[in-house]
């Protein structure tokens, strides 16, 4: 250890042959300090997993048997909170209205993002300007700015309806106070929004090997065919990897239904989102024991629409060879 | 063609090559459509802008995005609408955004170390729990936080908006910066090892000057989505004194039954500013970002 300690560390980093004195020095160091080493690395980590992530669920699963209001100490009821659940109108509606929402939405979001990063891909001028101008909704689509915006420009009197007026529609609806529209007008929200997916389906595209291309076209392939039998294959992973986290984004919108409803969920639930009846529950009438079971309800949902996700990939997803 | 496969790096046949382009229809055609779908994607946000420049009884006549009647008058209403002033709610977002930042970049890459350099038992499996957390909905882990937050009587404080952004929990930039820290030569954390570095200097020393552009994409993205998160700030912080940005500005649109577009306009106009700010100055990393992890 000292001798080699004495050498230059110039000297040493260039003169020594690997596996010598300094190696096995530290070596021996590593063992020394070794194993605590990773766990201080992730100690923040842990105490995250235990407090804020981890260790909350597993307070949720117990919470959803209790009666709790935040005063006194939690009371056990069993399986009532989903006995009340399934029992429970507002439920369902906020169920309906998620997937509605989910199902109309992301597919819409994914088409235009698909659209624009085939047309981006053709290395036509200023790319990186339109990259940027489409990406950017994405960025503050579920800011409160932008909901508030939205109410304003589908209101009854807002941008649209103006706009309406102006080419001769004598009584456009109120479309964010009409049972029948509000909920479209966070639809096209969250397709405004299809800059986040659009790039990465040009990172994808980047990696299609332009032969493959050359090959079909020789073969007497049109655009369409090419589209169909060489693009869509080749780029399913990542049309796969967007569903799965476009699905879970719609699945926790929040913000945008809070402000356009001003809370409520209204007019008449039409925009009562899963999560926005969550928070009514817990923190509207601070019933934690049910919005525990809601919480729970929402895990798994997510979960599961997450491993059916990844179980339809194994029959439409291609991942070369 | 062939000398060109023959000559070229492997990696080069995987590159576009300018020859796809020869047979497609005409240039002008897709620019058109480009700009004309841009427009479209803009409009709403320009059309704020105007607003937020007229008279709130000319925002429901115009459709327009030169303003007939300009005014400044917006901005120094909206700024003093509310109970405290607007600065002093960029204040409190401030002090979550910094704190948040700075956990982030600290806790997230000294746990994206362990993951890509160290060894530890049950490593993969702890690898596993933690992209798992990744897909795990805020909604899910509100009430027990909750819970928790109120019985160290830290509601209406800053520490349940940062306190969690200091234990890592937000995944994404973990895995970020663990496939970034595996890009980098193994050898230099040898050499530095070599010369006497322990884990902590090689992590401190080596690895993250290397990793700045994945730490730049940690604290941008941190920046935007704190400055815009809306449910946790609604939730622990209902004491209008410590009101963020959006959490106010949605008093806004709440608490009048006539809302004042003018003002609202020109504060939502505030809100957003530092996000068009940082996306100006941060474009490239914010590219990367997404195209390697898929953040939004």
């Amino acid at each position: 250890m000292s001798s080699t300690l004495d050498v230059p560390p110039r000297e040493r980093s260039h003169g020594e042959a690997p596996g010598g004195a300094s190696r096995a020095a530290s070596r021996a160091r590593r063992r020394r300090s070794g194993w605590l080493t990773p766990y201080l690395f992730l100690a923040p980590w842990f105490a995250g997993l235990l407090f804020i992530t981890a260790g909350p669920i597993a307070a949720s699963a117990y919470l959803s048997f209790t009666d709790y209001s935040l005063i006194g100490a939690p009371e056990w009821i069993g399986l009532d909170n989903f006995q009340r659940m399934f029992d429970d109108p507002r439920f369902y509606q906020s169920l309906k209205v998620t997937f509605i929402y989910v199902v109309v939405s992301v597919p819409i979001q994914l088409a235009f993002a698909l659209f624009l990063a085939m047309i981006l891909d053709r290395g036509l001028r200023g790319l990186a300007l339109y990259r940027s101008i489409y990406y950017l909704p994405s960025l503050i689509g579920g800011s409160v700015a932008i909901a508030i915006l939205w109410r304003q420009i589908f209101g009854s009197d807002g941008l649209l309806n103006q706009v309406l007026r102006f080419v001769g529609f004598e009584n456009p609806p109120g479309w964010v106070s009409d049972p029948d529209y509000a909920l479209g007008t966070l639809i096209i929200l969250n397709v405004w929004t299809f800059g986040a997916p659009m790039v990465i389906f040009l990172a994808g595209l980047r990696q299609i090997p332009t032969m493959y291309y050359e090959a079909a076209s020789l073969d007497g392939a049109g655009k369409v065919r090419q589209f169909v039998q060489v693009t869509l294959p080749l780029l399913s992973p990542i049309i796969f990897f967007n569903l799965v986290l476009q699905t879970i984004n719609a699945f926790q919108t929040f913000t945008q239904a809070f402000i356009v409803s001003g809370g409520t969920g209204g007019p008449a639930d039409s925009t009562l989102f899963y999560t926005l009846y969550l928070y009514q529950r817990g923190f509207g009438n601070f019933d934690m024991g049910y919005a525990s079971a809601l919480a729970w309800f929402l895990l798994l949902i997510v979960g599961g629409l997450t491993a059916i996700n990844f179980i339809a990939a194994k029959y439409w997803v291609f991942y070369g060879d | 063609m062939a000398t060109d496969l023959t000559v070229a790096p492997p990696v080069a046949a995987t590159e576009k090559l300018p020859d796809r382009k020869k047979k497609q229809r005409p240039r002008w055609l897709a620019h058109i459509v480009l700009i004309l779908g841009a427009l479209l994607m803009l409009y709403p946000l320009l059309w704020m802008l105007s607003s937020s420049f007229k008279f709130t009884e000319d925002i429901f006549s115009q459709t327009g995005l030169i303003p007939e009647r300009v005014t400044t008058e917006n901005y120094p209403d909206g700024w003093t609408a509310l109970p405290r002033d607007f600065g002093h709610y960029i204040w409190n977002s401030l002090v979550i955004v910094v704190g948040s930042i700075i956990g982030n970049l600290l806790a997230c890459s000294a746990a994206a170390y362990a993951f890509a350099r160290l060894d530890f038992r049950f490593k993969k499996f702890w690898f596993a729990v933690m992209l798992g957390t990744m897909m795990l909905p805020i909604h899910v882990v509100i009430v027990p936080q909750y819970i928790l937050f109120a019985e160290l009587d830290w509601i209406n404080t800053y520490w349940p908006l940062i306190v969690p952004k200091l234990l890592a929990t937000d995944g994404f930039f973990i895995f970020l910066m663990v496939q970034f820290i595996r890009g980098i030569p193994l050898e230099l954390d040898e050499a530095a090892r070599i010369d006497g570095c322990g884990h902590f200097a090689i992590f401190w020393r080596i690895v993250i000057p290397l990793s700045v552009p994945a730490l730049a994409t940690t604290a941008i993205f941190t920046f935007i989505w704190t400055w815009n998160d809306f449910f946790s700030q609604l939730i622990f912080l209902t004491d209008p004194e410590m009101y963020t940005v959006p959490v106010a500005l949605r008093t806004f649109v709440d608490a009048t039954s006539q809302t004042p577009w003018g003002p609202v306009f020109a504060m939502s106009i505030v809100a957003l500013a530092p996000v068009f700010g940082f996306f100006l100055a941060g474009q490239r990393y914010l590219v990367r970002g997404i195209a390697t992890t898929g953040l939004k």
